[in-house]
């Protein structure tokens, strides 16, 4: 926004600041709830606000007990466990599958493309509870409801649409001439792919596979459903901490949340720039 | 004739153009084209019979028992069939032979302990019935302790397992079964003498199918007490066949042979008369016609419950004014979800508009204040607004000690509608700027500084040229914040309380605490249409592959 010129009228000035304070505002309001548990989680008491001694910024107000819980409770450390256990797993099938589909989905001639494409980017599209109501009737059926795999699956089909629109995006602006001239140097299909293609593309992958992970490490409604007390995820003992007793650990939980989404965050980042710089020096 | 000009330059001067290997060009360009069809797709194929099964088969499946109603069929299929010639509008109960077949069916579906699953299933058509076929279960066992009890005082024998399993089943079964029993093994599959089926078929069919039971819960035959339900097969049987004892082994056709003589003197009460007995519900026929109404095999009974309507004799009507829950609560999931999109307009607005027009350095910046809670769990985030919002929480305690509000009086900002818009805008709000954001940047400055120097006022120049080239941002974003807030699940249920909820919770009350899954089947499936409906209109605005991420 440019500066004010010099022969801007009074009201134009307030106008130009009070737009700026309400913007201002409206940032302090996506901002404020997540930044405001972190300093409550080292709550020295078990309660939700700010206690006289935390304001006073006296250190017997602040402790990591907190920390402790979530650390030494089996409960939470099951659920981590668990989480551990489905996300890593569902994205892998997601990238693997879905960098395939969406190599597939870029050439030049491809029969079907929409409707394909619209199966594809469904599961991102149909509301969570539907498709946690559809998986939970279907695997029922088959044996899958309430088993490690059962999930694994479930996540995996949530997290394929974001690998297919971030791949199919790098590979926009992917320079096919690159691989003609590796055929042409008698490079075969195989070797083309992992040394041209692959790493020109990796950081669409990664991206991909990041946005695969969240989705599976953040997603509770879906795992809920199709998941029994056995696969019981981090966002799922949350989820009934915040429905039952809601207790303090949460708040120690969500700060280690918001570290993992700000390291992902920076991650991405980094891809971003990378692939565009990538991008720019290929030609064309 | 002279041939037509064209064709003969074809065949003089050029012919058909080859390729090197000697085929036509054209249909090597058409192999070479099907070959790159068929590569794309051997890619694509692995993935999407992926999704076909881990997603799009389980919403078949969900869309499928929104209409699915084999229970009925499959539990009671006798009394079904028997039900068909009942004229459901005589105003009378039906006639013996439908007692008569829904005796045989309840006494099966009583061992295989089925009927109070379908009690439960007819009781969302009629309240009551639940209980009834609860009571009726308990009720079946004593009729056939009826017959069992007059054959018994005949000779004692009768109660025996091994004796009936002996004098019904094949020679070479029996002695199977007697080994294995010696043995302490499972006996083979039962098989029935010969001549059984034809002289005695009620007490063939049911007995055979009390072995197989038997069987399959790793028990013989020939230890376990027989169903009641075969003791009034036998008696039915002997009546109209008195000869039957010539089929059964030697070893019993004595003791059939006196039964034969006997039964005609037993004291007999028709299934009618004894179903009258159990609970005088059975003698209604409006039971009796929530029976037939239901007994197909498929039913919109569900999808109607959906709407807040039900089927009575008289057609399709309303449901009582006090029970009209869903229609409601499609509306109010409608209305606060365009309340939330509103207000995600009207914050998200100012900020897209100062991003796509700062400096790039500071945009980026500023940028990250956005993508941060785009980035942070959803729990995380409705978990802060949890602590937030509470009455013992910092907004209130902020409130109280600047004195707005007084400690005594503190405000409800939670577990009601109020919650659900404010934590559910801000999780949401992120989805609006992004694409006004991307769409904002498009817009040439140059066009305002044009309308500036044409005399228009800072207003007018946002008003009339600015404005409606964001249009289409703001139509994106709307269509995508309405399209998530309308199948949220977790956030109403965590800060909406009761009057904050969405049909998605009602859904998932559906498939877990009340287990009725065909009606939330199909609340779904009208969910899922409005939902696809929307998306529909949003790619024919946006388009599927302009989706960004971040």
């Amino acid at each position: 926004m440019s500066a004010l010129p010099p022969y801007a009228t009074t009201g134009q000035r307030i106008w130009h600041y009070g737009f700026r304070v309400i913007c201002g505002l409206i940032f302090f309001f996506l901002i404020f709830p997540i930044l405001i548990i972190i300093p409550l989680s080292f709550n020295a008491q078990d309660f939700f606000t700010f206690t006289p001694e935390m304001l006073a910024l006296k250190a017997e107000g602040y402790s990591l007990k907190h920390y402790e819980d979530f650390f030494t409770n089996s409960d939470w450390q099951q659920a981590m466990t668990n989480s551990i256990r489905i996300a890593p797993v569902a994205t892998i099938l997601s990238v693997g599958f879905g960098t395939l589909a969406a190599i597939g989905l870029s050439q030049t001639h491809v029969p079907f493309r929409r409707a394909i494409m619209a199966i594809l980017i469904s599961p991102m599209i149909v509301p969570l509870i539907i498709s946690a109501a559809g998986m939970y009737f279907f695997y029922s059926r088959i044996g899958l409801q309430g088993t490690y795999w059962g999930v694994v699956l479930a996540h995996a089909a949530l997290g394929i649409p974001f690998v297919i629109i971030t791949v199919t995006a790098t590979l926009v602006g992917f320079d096919k001439s690159l691989t003609r001239a590796a055929a042409n140097l008698g490079a075969g299909p195989v070797r083309t792919f992992f040394k041209i293609q692959m790493p020109l593309i990796l950081p669409g992958v990664i991206s991909g596979g990041l946005f695969a992970f969240i989705t599976s490490f953040d997603e509770v409604v879906v795992v809920l459903f199709v998941g029994s007390a056995g696969q019981k995820t981090l966002p799922w003992q949350m989820f009934t901490g915040l429905r039952e007793q809601i207790s303090p650990t949460i708040l120690a939980v969500a700060t280690l949340l918001v570290a993992i989404s700000v390291a992902l965050l920076t991650t991405l980042e980094l891809l971003r720039r990378r692939s565009e710089r990538l991008r720019g020096m290929s030609p064309g | 004739m002279a041939p037509p000009v064209s064709n003969m330059t074809d065949a003089t001067q050029t012919g058909p153009v080859l390729s090197a290997d000697g085929t036509p060009l054209k249909r090597s360009l058409q192999k070479a084209l099907f070959r790159q069809k068929m590569r794309a797709l051997a890619l694509i194929a692995p993935l999407l019979i992926f999704v076909l099964v881990t997603f799009i088969l389980p919403i078949g499946d969900m869309l499928f028992r929104s209409v699915e109603n084999q229970i009925v069929s499959a539990t009671i299929p006798r009394t079904v069939v028997a039900l068909e010639t009942w004229d459901a509008d005589s105003g009378e109960s039906p006639g013996e032979e439908v007692y008569a077949a829904f005796y045989w069916d309840m006494a099966e579906a009583v061992e295989a302990k089925t009927h109070t699953r379908l009690g439960g299933r007819l009781n969302y058509e009629m309240t009551g019935l639940s209980s009834l076929f609860r009571k009726t279960g308990r009720g079946v066992s004593d009729i056939g302790e009826f017959y069992m009890d007059q054959l018994a005082d005949l000779n004692d024998e009768w109660e025996e397992g091994a004796f009936l399993a002996d004098a019904l089943g094949a020679e070479s079964w029996v002695s199977a079964a007697t080994d294995a029993a010696a043995n302490d093994v499972t006996a083979p599959a039962f098989v029935l003498r010969d001549g059984v089926a034809d002289a005695l078929p009620l007490t063939a069919h049911i007995y055979s199918r009390f072995a197989a039971q038997t069987l399959a819960e790793k028990d013989s035959p020939l230890e376990e007490d027989p169903w009641e339900a075969v003791y009034t097969a036998l008696y039915q049987d002997l009546i109209s066949n008195p000869n039957a004892a010539s089929a059964v082994s030697p070893a019993a056709a004595n003791l059939f042979t006196d039964a034969a003589a006997a039964v005609p003197n037993f004291e007999n009460i028709g299934f009618k008369e004894q179903f009258i007995d159990i609970d005088k519900d059975w003698d209604d026929p409006e039971a009796w016609q929530t029976i037939q109404a239901y007994s197909s095999a498929y039913t919109a009974g569900y999808f109607l419950a959906a709407m807040d309507l039900m089927n009575t004799p008289d057609g399709i009507a309303r449901v009582d004014e006090d029970e009209r829950i869903y229609i409601r609560l499609f509306g109010r999931t409608i209305f606060m979800s365009l309340l939330i999109t509103g207000t995600c307009i009207l914050l998200g607005y100012p900020i897209a508009y100062l991003l796509s027009n700062l400096k790039v350095r500071h945009a980026n910046l500023l940028m990250i204040l956005v993508l941060l809670p785009f980035w942070t769990s959803l729990l995380v985030r409705t978990s802060a607004w949890k602590v937030l919002l509470q009455q013992q929480g910092v907004i209130n305690d902020l409130l109280v000690w600047v004195g707005l509000v007084a400690d005594d009086s503190r405000l409800q900002l939670i577990n009601n509608q109020l919650g659900t818009v404010i934590a559910m805008t801000h999780i949401l709000l992120p989805f609006m700027i992004l694409p006004l954001f991307s769409v904002m940047k498009t817009i040439p400055p140059s066009y305002v500084r044009a309308a500036k120097s044409l005399g228009a006022t800072n207003w007018t120049a946002f008003w009339r040229v600015y404005f409606p080239q964001s249009v289409p941002g703001i139509g994106a974003g709307s269509i995508l914040v309405f399209i998530l807030a309308i199948g949220y699940y977790i956030t109403p249920e965590l800060v909406g309380g009761t009057s904050g909820v969405f049909i998605s919770n009602r859904i998932a009350y559906h498939i877990s605490t009340s287990l009725n899954w065909g009606l939330a089947a199909a609340l779904g499936a009208m969910l899922l249409v409005l939902v696809l409906a929307l998306y529909w209109i949003y790619d024919k605005m946006v388009g599927i592959d302009n989706v960004k991420l971040g």
